[in-house]
């Protein structure tokens, strides 16, 4: 082939045969070109898409945004009839029973996660941590509609009465109402939910601890207690912050499960027994038959205070485990 | 020795202080494993009640038929509604996945994975007033607007999934279609690609059975609906189960109660089998994939 240089002595075969290189290398340039593009517009539709679900939601708020300014956070009246908003109390409901269900489901769940990665049999494990993750995989209108039938008279009937009766002088532990709807059914239905996202991402976290520290604490004489006190919780602590943040922002934004069991009150009141509301679950209920626009752009204003609240939580959830490096509750 | 206290002969169990600890640690272990066992005890609660009491209104009319005899006209809207929602999201999630593996830089990654992570937390309630603002307001209720808000959900679980099986296939793959001077494009659709495929698909089925149960955008985008009649046009509301579970649980109505646990029943166990089986298949692609 020293040949090569001076095309017009190549046989007709091996010219037919470097034009179809050079028609390859172009098809090869333009396919390069072509997978980028594509594949760059995919991810600037994502950047594109949160973008304008901020904008869309302060858009239908803007009236109401207008009309009651920062003072709706803060007023407790929600009257349709009488066109009066604001979104006090439901700030308040979304606030106690997120914060009840955290209270509940992150020991919970921090336990289970050191059960699965510390103590469980490996058979057990590859058994109970997939049945535990089923549980965040149950819709949240099916447990929604089994707390109202199942959960919520079981609540109403034996858990509040015995509650109210040992603790009954703590006010949040008022006199159960008649109905099981209430703020403490709607926490029990929201730990139900972040136990497993907090859960799954705990147990990853422990798992990643390195043994050898272990090991070098029991070797010591640490008692397994002492080994996860001293050794694994304190490394991972950032992380189950984090995770524990993830939960809670996402029971902050459940809508449906709240709005079957929470009975929809419109007043603060100090007994957990009582009926409330959160953001979430008011917008759920009330924006098929919101009866004006003022109406629906409240709801719209009470969207842009949980989008403000799930973005922060999240934000900071992804700024402290991108320091700490972890996989946040994907499926994966 | 002796003199300071210690007695060979005397049992080696703890005492005293150890004792406490010991004992201590070994409560820790129980309350860590009561709690798991509570967790699962939740799960088989759920399940047995939706079993016990959807079970029986099930049999073949009752799938077929519409309202208030059956629950066919929900599952078939379900199914439009969350087959289009895929045919929307799958494309979308695997090429933002590959622009994550293949051309992303370091700050477009840790832009573009900050952009998941928010969609993902994002309350699917806002996703539902999204939705409305953009597709329903003004219009009418529509499956597409209902799918549309799915696929917002599903794209971060298929992206952050499709990245991580992305991520295992093997370099040595990419090398040697380096070395035969393959193209990046033909690289990508001939080799990445097809090895990652079995964990593509599984978690994209993971994304389905998750989006399958998400009522609050529905309420939204396709509420409105005549339960009693079949509709397959995307471009009106369709009847679909989590919206009727949701209308039917607000009802105190006995027989509506009877009709939502039935459709419990069957989203619950096409969810769980779906979920269950597309895990069985990760692990054994990841496991393929990895060796």
């Amino acid at each position: 082939m020293s040949t090569a240089a001076s095309p017009s002595v190549l046989s007709p075969a091996a010219r037919s045969r470097i034009r179809s290189g050079q028609r390859r290398k172009q098809l090869d340039r333009i396919g390069d070109r072509t997978l980028f593009g594509i594949c760059l517009f995919a991810a600037v539709l994502c950047v594109v898409t949160i973008v304008l679900i901020g904008y869309q939601v302060v858009d239908g708020a803007s009236p109401a945004i207008s009309r009651y300014g920062l003072g709706f956070l803060t007023d407790t009246t929600w009257q349709p009839n009488f066109g009066q908003f604001g979104a006090g109390s439901l700030i308040f409901g979304t606030a106690v029973s997120s914060a009840f269900a955290l209270l509940l489901g992150a020991p919970i769940a921090i336990s289970i996660g050191l059960y699965l990665s510390l103590l469980a049999p490996n058979g057990v494990r590859g058994i109970v941590a997939p049945l535990v993750e089923m549980l965040a995989a149950i819709p949240s209108v099916i447990l929604g509609f089994w707390g109202v039938l199942v959960l919520a008279p079981f609540v109403q009937g034996t858990l509040e009465p015995w509650l109210h009766g040992k603790l009954g002088f703590i006010p949040i532990f008022g006199a159960p109402e008649t109905t099981g709807a209430s703020i403490f059914t709607a926490s029990l239905i929201l730990t139900i939910m972040v136990v497993p996202i907090i859960a799954s991402i705990s147990r990853d976290l422990f798992l990643a601890v390195p043994h050898d520290v272990q090991d070098g604490a029991s070797a010591l004489g640490a008692t397994r207690w002492e080994v996860v006190r001293g050794v694994v919780l304190p490394s991972t602590a950032p992380g189950v912050v984090a995770a524990s943040l993830l939960g809670l922002g996402r029971a902050l934004g459940e809508a449906i499960a709240v709005a079957q069991v929470i009975g929809a009150g419109s007043e603060i009141q100090a007994s957990l027994f009582k009926t409330g509301d959160t953001l979430a679950a008011r917008i759920a209920n009330q924006f098929p038959g919101a009866l004006t626009e003022m109406h629906k752009s409240s709801l719209f204003y009470l969207g842009v205070i949980l989008l403000v609240i799930g973005l922060a939580s999240n934000l900071i959830a992804h700024w402290i485990g991108r320091r700490f490096s972890y996989d946040a509750g994907v499926v994966r | 020795m002796n003199e300071q206290g210690y007695d060979p002969s005397a049992p080696l169990v703890p005492s005293g202080n150890l004792r406490r600890r010991r004992l201590f640690s070994l409560l820790a272990e129980y309350a860590a494993t009561a709690a798991a066992v509570a967790a699962v005890a939740v799960l088989a609660i759920v399940v047995y009640t939706v079993v016990s009491r959807g079970a029986s209104a099930l049999d073949l009319d009752f799938l077929i038929k519409g309202a208030p005899d059956g629950i066919g006209p929900e599952l078939v809207g379900t199914f439009v509604i969350v087959g289009i929602g895929t045919v929307i999201a799958m494309p979308i999630g695997v090429l933002v996945a590959l622009f994550l593996t293949e051309f992303a830089g370091n700050r477009a990654t840790h832009l573009i994975r900050l952009t998941l992570d928010l969609m993902n937390g994002l309350p699917s309630i806002i996703i539902g007033l999204f939705v409305f603002g953009l597709l329903v307001n003004h219009k009418q209720q529509s499956g597409i607007a209902a799918s549309v808000a799915l696929a917002i959900i599903m794209v971060p679980l298929i992206a952050r999934g499709s990245q991580g099986v992305l991520l295992l296939v093997p370099g040595n793959l990419r090398e040697a279609a380096d070395a035969l001077g393959v193209s990046r494009w033909r690289a990508v659709l001939g080799i990445v690609l097809p090895s990652a495929l079995g964990g593509i698909l599984t978690s994209t089925v993971l994304s389905v059975a998750r989006a399958a149960g998400e009522t609050a955008p529905l309420i939204f985008a396709t509420s409105v609906f005549d339960p009693s009649s079949y509709s397959l046009n995307p471009f009106e509301a369709l009847p679909n189960v989590p919206v009727r579970v949701f209308q039917l649980s607000e009802e105190a109505n006995p027989e509506g109660f009877a009709e939502a646990w039935g459709l419990s029943f069957v989203l619950v166990s096409l969810i769980l089998f779906a979920s269950v089986g597309a895990r069985a298949l990760l692990a054994r692609s990841r496991r393929k994939l990895a060796s």
